[in-house]
This record gives C-alpha cells, structure tokens and sequence, in this order.
C-alpha cells in the first residue's frame, strides 16, 4: 500500500517538477526554433509514457499485493496484446523520428547566401577569422602556426590578404543573416557552444567542421566550450555580440586584415 | 503455448557424471583463493567488483562536493576534479557493472541454473580472474604515480588524452590503457567460458527455450562483449603507442601552446568511432544482464510466470544485435560526416521498440500476479521506474537534431546515470538481496534492506531527475564549477547544492547495504534451500551452499520452463524446473494428447 503510494508521488512528483521548474531552456536567439518544437513533441510523448507506465506498475503493486490464499493467473503469452503495444509504440517512435530528421535534414543544408565565418579553438580560448571584401578566406595551414601568424595563414594567398583576424577579442555578428560558421582547432577538441543559438559542434584538429543558423534577436551572448579541452576546459569563455547590420558594419571598420597584421610585425 | 511450458522430456533418464572430471582442490590455497570452483570466482568477482566499486563511489562524493561547495574544498582544484570523474565513471562502466554482472552473476548463476557442474575449463576461469584483478591492480596504482591518474574524461578522446593540457599525462594515461587491455584478456578467457559453458554444458531437458531469462541476457552479452570489446582494445593499444613511441594513429599536426608536434597524418575521429563500437554495446552489455535478471525477480516474487517468454528472448537478442548499428549517435555533434545522422538516428530509435516490449512483459508479469514485495522486489520495482525514465530520456539524445542542443550537458549525464547507472545498480542490489541466501545459507536484513532501497532510490532519482533541466539550462558537464554565466541562474546553484546533499544520503546508504552483508552472514536467518520458493535449478541444490560439482552425484533433469507459477492443477503455486509431476498442462484441463 504505501510503497504503491509513495510509486504513484514520484510519477506525480516529476510532472509537478516538469511544470514548475526555474530551470528550462534560455531564449532562444537563432532560427532554430524547430530544435525546440521536436524537443516539446518528445517531452509529451515521453511524460505520457513515463507517468502511465509509472501509474500502472503502482496499480498493480496495490491491486495485486499477495493476500492468502490469492493466486497468480497463469497465462505465458497472449499475442494480439503483444502485437498491439508493439504497433503502438512504433507509432509513437515514429512520431518523434520523422520530425527529427526533418529537422536534421534542414540542420545540414547551408543556405547558399549564409556568409561564411571561421572560428579557431586552442587551449584555452577563441580566435575568429571574417571573410574581407572578396567573401572569401584565404587558405590555412596548421605547419604555418607561430607567434606572427597564430592562425597559420598562408602568406602568399591572395584570398586571405583581406581576412580579418580577431584574437582575444568579442565575435560580432548582424542579425537577420545565415552563417556558416567554419569551425577549426590547432591543438585538442573543441566545441563552440552558445545556448541561446542551440547549435553546436565539436572542432576536430586536422579536419574543418561545420553548422549554420542565423542570429534572430540582438545582444551579448556567452560561449562556452562542451567538449573537454584539457584542464582549462572550464574557463574557455568568450562572447559574441549580435547586432543591426549598421552598427556590424561600423564594428568591421575597426578590425584589421592579415595583411594589416603582418606589415605592423 | 503448451509446448513451450511442458516440453516433452518426461522419459529422460536421470544423467550421472563421474565425480573426478572437476579439479577438486586440496587444502585451504585451492579452496579459497586459487579455486577453480566457478563458484568461488563468482564470489571473488563480486568482492573485488564492489570493492573498487567503493572507490568510484567515493569519487562521486568528492566531485559532488565539488560542484555543490565550489571553492569550498582547497584539495580539489580543476585537474583534481577531471580525475574524479574520469576514474569515477571508467570504475563504474567497466571494472564495476561489467566485472559483477558476468564476472560476478555470470559465473554464479550459469552452471546452476543450466545444471552444469562447473564452468567448462575452469582453469582458464580462473586465470580470468586473475587477471581481471590485476587490471584493477594497474588502476588504482595510477592513484599512487607522479601527476596521478589520467583526467581525459573516461571517454579518452585524443588529441587531449595524451597531450600536457591534461592531468595524468605522464603515467596516468598510460596505466589506464595497459588496464583496459589487461581487463580485456582477462574478460575474454571468462568470456569463452560463459558461451561455452552455456552451448555446450546444459543439463538433460534443458533447451535453449527453457533456460531462465538471467542467463539469456548474460549469454547475449557475453556473446556481444566478445565481439565489441577488441574494438577498445585496439584503440587503447593505438594510443599507447602514440603517447609512448610517438606514432600519429589519432594524431593530426598540432600546435600545443604554441609548440609545433612532431605528429602529423593521424584522425582523432577514428578513435571515437573505435570506442563508441565498443561503448555503445557495452552499455547493452550491462543492460542485457539486467534486464534478464530484473525478469527473475518479479516473476518469482511475483509468483506469475514472466509474461511472453519467447518474445523476452527474441527481444534481448535484437537488442543485442541493434546495438552493434547505433554507436555514432554518441558523435552527432563529433564533426563526422553529417549524413552519418540519418542512419544512426533511426537504428537508434528502433531499439526503443523491443526495449518498450521488455517493459510492458515486466509490467504484464506483475498484473494478476501475487505481488510479495520482499526487498529483491522492491528493487525491481525501483529498475522498471529508473530504467523507464532513463530509456525515454535516450529518446531526445538518439533523435539526431534534439541531442545538438543537448549534447556534452547534465542532461546526458543524467540520462545516462540514470539508465545504465541507477537501473542496472538497482537489479545488481536485487539480485544480491535474491542469492545471497543461495550463497551464504542465510538471509540478508530484510528491514536494512527497505531501508537500502528506499534511501537508495528514492535518493537516486532526487539527484538524477532535476539533474536533465539543468542540461536542458544548457549547463556543460565536466566543469568543476560553472562559475559566472550569463544565462545560469543562482537558483541553479541551489540545485546543484541540493542534489550534492542527496549524493552523500544516498553514498551512506552503501554503507548500511555493506553492513548487511556482512552482519547477515552470522546474524542472517537461516535461509533452507529454496526460501523464496522458485522453480529454476540454483533452488535445487542437494546443499545449501552448493558444493563443488553443485549436484552430488545425479545431475538434475529438466521437465519444464523456468516460470511454472501458479500452475492451474498443481498443489503449490510453483513447480521447480527438475520436477516431473504434475502432469503437462494440456493433461491436466482434461484435453486429449495429440
């Protein structure tokens, strides 16, 4: 009886928890609102599962509790109700998987006009790379790394001559415009990580990655890093700051080339 | 369905074996420490499981401590803490679950409920152990070396693993491959063991279809960890000689803090592939044991057969089968081939399907059953609600897009503590509280066993639910301390400090759990032969505690499936395995035979 009760308290206890909870996803800030809509089909169709099995095991706890002189029905298979909860579930199954890998498929196809950014992880901290004037960026090579050229540009590449570099320093980027964001590490894996954008993806040295979104609210948001990184994992931090495309436009004034870089060495 | 419960097999002749096949031992040293007695390796499979297990427990405290009092505890600092947790969850996976549940179980259960007299080659069985031992010799001595053990996260990932930015470089890293790989060959030669024995060594009427669903779930994951875990192997091997012999197998260019390496050409990615091949099965190779046994549990206490036998069996072997096609949804987010998604998103969620078919036949047991709620039970009880909730939270992670969001946050540490660490602990307590009285003829505590239970579930799932809303906040896992973030509230603070509080209630409940164990021993009731009154084989024993050889001098014969509860017509409501009478079912409603 009481463990029944006390089965039926922790089904109803995790719907109270659910639907009071401080802790829920930030505001979204890109245009992956349907991530957040295939999250909100799967939350119901799991909590309907969760409770109702929950609640028919604590049914059974209390209805079916051994008394003298009960006795067990024997009854070793019964195949309709078998092949009936089997259909049901693939029913349910199917219905979280196909949006998912609607969802998925839009996910992995960069629309063509995104603008192309790249962002560089190492131990511990970020490092951006804008295409100039020419929307290009201009090639890389990790053999290339030093102190002079810490993104390892390759110098006399006539596509990198305009790329901005921005080390140390906050990402910006306007609103309202797809990017494909270019995603690279020199030394362990990396994972840039913004809540508020939803996407992420690790950065594997040797190889470049990718995903993309488009910024939809303006403001200043955190990055984090979500693949461990070393001892500094934690404190891999950085910022970036969306906003209208004219104050972007007077930020991109300010920030200079490689090729600015390399003749100020 | 007759057919299946009551089999022909009532005009076998008993089998008797010749005595001196076994390797019986001669004096105290091959009693008790070198046996071969599959028994006495079970037992000290378990022993060694549970202490180590202690180890990783403790880690828990001490990271909890961490991330409830950040700054609190001047001795954990950040490489301290990625310590903790890589040592804490490597234990738990491997030298723990997978070590009790076939070391341990496997090599308890297999010959008895089969009605074997022994494993097949009990040399070979205990050399595993040995080695097995040894493998956790090598771990903790990574406790004890300069820079202290690997703190790469129990997933190893190079380039980190082996690069300066991590804790345990120079030998921790090192130690921790040599480990695996020795657990490895220790595990196989127990492994051989398990398959054959269950093949090969089965006693008269004992058909594949009438073995207890506990040695369906550990032959499949037997069968699954031979094949998956050689994929470990080869990695650990590949990276030792890229930390030590400086070979580029994970290897790429790379610039550390500012120094050119002399690697070049190698794939990080490739080694994720080899672990997640092998760590993906290797969580059904924790789940399979369980849910066999989970089985037992509540058809024996329950006093109903388990509901759609044939189904349970199907259903572990497809899940066994699947879950060699789904380990790159541990890497949606990796960078791999974005493609990759498709496929594994699908395969991913199809196993939802028999593992759904596995709860609702647990469910569909426990209905029109005669439902005692003895301590084994209870924890049964408490598997069904943690391993439910845990495999629907596996639902958002294995739905491609919904885990890119979700992906390296609390909320895939609480899905995967509370499925394949929460669950698969309750079953093992369960059977504990089940055999004990098989192994030691007496009974553990049955009030400090509803007390284990309740702290411990009750506990578990306090710390492992809020945990998920967390995740979904978007707080990383591996930080020892989030620190100062925009979009984290102190409410969340509070949480983490709350759920650090559960951790060291439900930590001291072990500590109960332990006493027990060995309080019982002595103090125990006496537990007679067959005290929970089941049908299959290990009930049967001429002695309590089985000798060696397990059957005296008549091997038993075996008449019936393992789960004739209630039978309609016979005088109890249950009929052991090896009992002939009373007569089929089909003669007993009075019906002609065929």
């Amino acid at each position: 009886m009481t463990a029944a009760l006390i089965f039926v308290l922790v089904a109803v206890g995790s719907v109270v928890f659910h639907l009071l909870s401080p802790w829920w996803w930030t505001p979204i800030a890109s245009n992956w609102d349907y991530i957040d809509a295939t999250i909100t089909i799967t939350f119901w169709i799991t909590g309907i599962v969760f409770v109702a099995v929950v609640l028919f095991m604590a049914y059974c706890v209390f209805r079916f509790r051994a008394r003298a002189g009960r006795r067990a029905a024997f009854e070793p298979e019964n195949k309709r109700l078998e092949v009936w909860l089997t259909v049901a579930t693939a029913l349910g199954v199917a219905a979280m998987l196909a949006p998912g890998l609607f969802v998925w498929s839009r996910f992995i196809s960069v629309p063509a006009d995104a603008t192309e950014v790249e962002i560089v992880g190492q131990q511990w901290r970020w490092s951006y790379r804008l295409p100039g004037a020419d929307g290009r960026l201009g090639a890389v090579e990790t053999r290339l790394i030093n102190p002079e050229n810490p993104l390892g540009l390759v110098r006399d590449d006539a596509a990198g001559q305009d790329d901005i570099i921005i080390e140390a320093e906050n990402l910006h980027l306007p609103i309202g415009r797809p990017v494909k964001v270019l995603l690279r590490s020199i030394d362990v894996l990396h994972n840039f990580y913004v809540p508020e954008f939803r996407a992420k993806m690790d950065m594997i040295p040797g190889s470049v990655t990718y995903f993309w979104f488009t910024p939809t609210r303006t403001g200043t948001f955190e990055v984090l890093c979500a693949e461990l990184c070393g001892a500094g994992h934690a404190v891999m931090r950085g910022r970036v700051v969306v906003q209208t495309e004219a104050e972007h436009h007077a930020w991109l004034q300010g920030q200079r080339s490689f090729a600015q870089l390399a003749e100020r060495r | 369905m007759s057919e299946l419960a009551h089999g022909t097999g009532s005009h076998l002749p008993a089998a008797e074996v010749p005595e001196m096949e076994l390797p019986h031992p001669h004096g105290w040293w091959s009693t008790y420490v070198f046996s071969q007695d599959a028994k006495v390796i079970g037992i000290q499979y378990s022993f060694t499981a549970l202490a180590i297990g202690s180890v990783a427990l403790v880690l828990s405290w001490l990271m909890r401590l961490q991330l409830g009092f950040p700054g609190t505890f001047s001795f954990i600092d950040p490489q301290a803490y990625l310590q903790f947790i890589t040592m804490h969850g490597m234990i738990m996976v491997v030298y723990l679950l997978t070590a009790l549940f076939l070391g341990g179980f496997g090599n308890y259960l297999i010959p008895l409920m089969l009605g074997a007299r022994d494993m097949v080659f009990p040399f070979v069985n205990m050399l595993s152990y040995w080695v097995y031992l040894l493998a956790v010799l090598v771990l903790v001595a990574s406790f004890f070396v300069p820079g202290g053990p690997t703190g790469a996260g129990w997933t190893l990932y190079p380039p980190q693993a082996i690069l300066s930015g991590t804790p345990g470089r120079e030998w921790g890293i090192v130690l921790m491959l040599l480990s695996l790989c020795l657990f490895i060959v220790g595990f196989t030669m127990g492994g051989l063991n398990y398959v054959v024995t269950v093949l090969q060594a089965r006693t008269r009427g004992m058909t594949l279809m009438r073995m207890p669903l506990t040695i369906w779930g550990i032959f499949t994951a037997t069968v699954m960890a031979l094949l998956a875990f050689p994929a470990l192997f080869v990695g650990a091997v590949m990276m030792l000689l890229d930390r030590l012999l400086g070979t580029s197998f994970f290897m790429p260019t790379l610039v550390e803090m500012g120094q050119q390496l002399r690697y070049g050409g190698g794939s990080p990615i490739l080694f994720q592939h080899l672990f997640w091949f092998f760590g993906h099965p290797e969580v059904y190779i924790v789940a399979l044991p369980a849910f066999g046994i989970v089985s037992d549990l509540i058809s024996t206490h329950a006093r109903r057969n388990i509901f759609g036998y044939r189904m349970m069996v199907w259903a572990i072997v497809v899940i066994g089968a699947l879950s060699f096609v789904v380990w790159a949804h541990h890497m949606y987010v990796s960078g791999m081939n974005p493609w990759f998604g498709f496929f594994f998103a699908t395969t991913t969620l199809i196993i939802a399907i028999p593992t759904a078919i596995k709860v609702y036949n647990w469910l569909l047991t426990l209905w029109r059953g005669n439902i005692h709620l003895n301590t084994p039970m209870l924890f049964a009880l408490g598997f069904i609600v943690t391993f439910v909730n845990g495999g629907l939270t596996g639902l958002f992670l294995g739905n491609v897009v919904v885990d890119v969001p979700l992906s390296d946050t609390m909320f895939v540490v609480a899905h995967f503590h509370m499925v394949m660490g929460v669950a698969p602990v309750m079953v093992i307590f369960g059977g504990i509280y089940h055999w004990y009285p098989k192994v030691t003829g007496r009974m553990l505590g049955e009030t400090m066993g509803r007390i284990h239970f309740w702290i411990t579930f009750l506990g578990a799932y306090a710390i492992f639910f809020p945990m998920h809303y967390l995740g979904l906040l978007g707080m990383p896992r591996r930080y020892h301390e989030i620190g100062e973030t925009s979009f984290v509230p102190e409410s969340a603070h509070d949480l983490n400090a709350f759920i650090s509080v559960m951790a060291l209630v439900v930590g001291a409940a072990q500590i109960l759990f332990l006493f027990n164990l060995f309080w019982s021993l002595r103090r125990g009731r006496e537990a007679g032969p067959n005290p929970w009154r089941a049908t299959t084989l290990e009930w049967q024993t001429p002695e309590t505690p089985p000798g060696h050889g397990n059957w005296g001098r008549e091997l038993p014969v075996v008449y019936r499936w393992a789960y004739d509860y209630a039978v309609p017509g016979a005088a109890d409501d249950f009929v052991p395995q090896n009992q002939k009478l009373p007569p089929p079912l089909h003669v007993a409603r009075g019906e002609a035979t065929a």
